[in-house]
């Protein structure tokens, strides 16, 4: 193997090459154009991928939503059609018995669901917005951020029935004053004083929410608006390692247990699972990668498969000059090293530019696409990736660099001068 | 320096079997300079091949400067090409994207000198052979005389036993064709063994010994009087 690195064999593949430059040229295009769609390729499914992560980041991935409807069956002497009321009980429930269950946390809304919107007012400024009530464990199955020297519902809020409101920041904007400092000030919601505890920044997050919206302890809510137990729905996170399926099924055939609902009947909870979304979405960005990276290989494959070619053809064009080399003194082994250091020379060549013009291309397509609302961020290819198509490129170089080798080989040198 | 006895060689060619050598017997001093004469058939080529281990006797012995040649697999045959011998051939055989001076080096090349000291013995070849301002140019910016003098500087770089020259002049007008045999009476004169193969009564005298040829038996083997190039060289 010392002729790898002999400066002189490089120097002269390095002159073989340069001075048939067209052939070079032809040759080193088809593997740079294989290398740079597979980086392009799994570039933008990698950026994709990243796109639908940074989509769900402001909610849990495996979490869900259960509501009450009404039933579409009679059971235990209720008719059809009866409507049905979550209870706070329910959540009490839900957590002793399914212990898939790592957060839930009860929710009311005004603004929403037929509900009219909250009228909040201060000094002379009013306006109506949607208002939550809600448990602090909301923040873990969706996480607020809030802006510095604020935070979010506490346990004692919840408990003392505190008038205390986290607020978006459209609210503080038409609320209070730019340069006034909104924690620990009040206004007032349906003519009730409440002190402002937090600021939560808007995140779009595919569901349903603002940057107006308000939240309030569940309880004080609860007293606000004469809601008693009711719950307006529940937001379930369950933990990383369940099948969020399964839980949700559970779930709701507790519920039907609870509520006297006959089990078959389907229609008397709703709910929607955000997790079974993620996974389908993950899922196809999987695929997505998994596609790119087949046609990638099979591009490059072609590319190296298009070296062998020409290398083949360009043997049997050089036969005189390799008969010329063996009359010389050029061993069969040398003149094979020769060949197979030219092929693998020119992939590893054509793959390092393939991959930096396709990091420009991906560079491109970043900064073209990062004003738009387009689940894309930061196209990527993992470093091993990149290693392991030119580890592929080489051993392919080396393989398909054999087949001109062995031809220029088995050309007697005699007959490789007699041709004329 | 070449010695060769009763060497046989055929060519199958479907069922026929093409006796081309039969039975040659002759020696080669040093310092001399012969030719090998004959028709086109006459084996005259096969003999070079054979001589230049480019090809393989069926039977007979053929022993190099000492060196018995037989058996010779692909990578000794290479290195003894490297080492014993230089080829000059009728269509001068030079690489056509190298320079001449890199065309002189390769011999070198394949004996591992490193580049810069092949560089200098290819430049001295070259002044030898009187291109040494023609060093960088490509063999298609050189005239016929003037390739095969480079192809001549090639086949002595490498320092070889024996310069086998096939039909060193077949491609070259006569004005031309004396002026390669004046360089190779030069060479000759300075103690390099040379054999040339060719079918020209007037090249052929220009050698010191004729060898003739024909239909594989050598039927002449003669010194002949020297007839010097340099006459016709203005």
């Amino acid at each position: 193997m010392r002729f790898i690195f002999d400066r002189n064999t490089w120097q002269e593949i390095f002159g073989s090459i340069s001075k048939n430059k067209m052939r070079t040229v032809i040759t080193v295009v088809g593997v740079l154009w294989g290398i740079f769609i597979y980086i392009a390729l799994s570039g933008a499914a990698k950026g994709m991928d990243n796109g639908f992560e940074s989509m769900f980041e402001t909610i849990a991935r495996n979490s869900m939503f259960v509501w009450a409807q009404s039933t579409s069956m009679p059971n235990e002497g209720y008719k059809t059609g009866r409507q049905m009321q979550l209870k706070i009980d329910d959540a009490v429930m839900i957590e002793n018995r399914i212990p898939e269950v790592q957060y839930i946390a009860p929710r009311n809304v005004r603004g929403f669901f037929g509900a009219p919107p909250a009228n909040i007012g201060r000094k002379n400024k009013t306006g109506s917005y949607s208002l939550f009530g809600d448990y602090p464990a909301f923040t873990k199955i969706a996480p607020k951020k809030i802006y510095d020297g604020g935070r979010f519902i506490n346990d004692e809020d919840i408990e003392q029935a505190r008038k205390v409101a986290v607020i978006g920041e459209r609210t503080q904007k038409e609320l209070f004053d730019a340069d006034e400092n909104p924690i620990g000030g009040y206004f007032k919601i349906d003519n009730v004083y409440f002190q402002v505890i937090g600021v939560h920044k808007y995140e779009a997050s595919g569901g349903f929410g603002g940057d107006g919206d308000i939240f309030i302890p569940f309880t004080t809510f609860k007293k606000l608006y004469n809601t008693g137990d009711n719950v307006g729905w529940f937001s379930i996170a369950a933990y990383d390692d369940a099948d969020v399926v399964k839980v949700e099924e559970n779930i709701k055939n507790l519920l039907k247990n609870i509520h006297h609902v006959h089990p078959d009947d389907d229609r008397a909870f709703g709910s929607f699972n955000l997790g079974e979304q993620f996974n389908k979405i993950v899922g196809f960005a999987d695929g997505i990668t998994f596609l790119s990276l087949i046609v990638g290989i099979a591009t490059i494959l072609a590319g190296v498969i298009g070296i062998g070619n020409i290398l083949l053809i360009s043997v049997k064009e050089r036969t005189k000059e390799l008969g010329v080399r063996r009359a010389l003194g050029a061993t069969p082994a040398e003149v094979r090293n020769q060949i197979i250091l030219e092929s693998v020379f020119l992939t590893v060549i054509a793959g390092i530019m393939g991959i930096i013009l396709g990091a420009l291309a991906l560079a491109g397509i970043n900064s073209m696409t990062q004003d738009i609302d387009f689940p894309y961020t930061n196209p990527t290819v993992p470093i091993p990736y990149v290693i392991g198509a030119l580890v592929i490129m080489v051993v392919l170089g080396t393989l398909i660099g054999l087949i001109p080798a062995q031809r220029a080989v088995s050309i007697k040198p005699i007959d490789a001068l007699r041709e004329e | 320096m070449i010695e060769i006895k009763d060497l046989h060689k055929s060519y199958k060619m479907g069922s026929n079997s093409l006796h081309v050598l039969k039975g040659l017997n002759f020696s080669i001093a040093e310092g001399e300079l012969v030719a090998i004469m004959g028709s086109s058939g006459s084996g005259k080529s096969t003999l070079l091949n054979i001589l230049g281990m480019l090809d393989e006797a069926d039977s007979g012995s053929y022993t190099l400067d000492g060196v018995p040649i037989k058996n010779l697999n692909e990578t000794k045959a290479a290195k003894y090409r490297n080492k014993f011998l230089g080829f000059i051939f009728q269509s001068f055989n030079l690489i056509n994207y190298k320079s001449a001076m890199e065309n002189v080096a390769l011999p070198l090349y394949y004996q591992k000198v490193p580049r810069k000291e092949r560089e200098e013995k290819a430049l001295k070849y070259l002044e030898q052979v009187g291109l040494k301002e023609w060093a960088t140019h490509l063999p298609n910016e050189l005239s016929g005389g003037q390739k095969q003098r480079v192809a001549i500087a090639r086949a002595m770089a490498a320092e070889p036993k024996v310069l086998l020259a096939d039909e060193p002049t077949g491609a070259l007008d006569s004005k031309t064709s004396y002026e390669v045999m004046d360089l190779i009476q030069n060479i000759n004169d300075e103690g390099n063994t040379i054999l040339v193969v060719t079918h020209e009564e007037d090249i052929a005298h220009m050698c010191k010994r004729i060898v003739h040829l024909k239909d594989g038996v050598i039927v002449e083997d003669k010194k002949v009087e020297q007839v010097r190039a340099a006459q016709y060289v203005k």
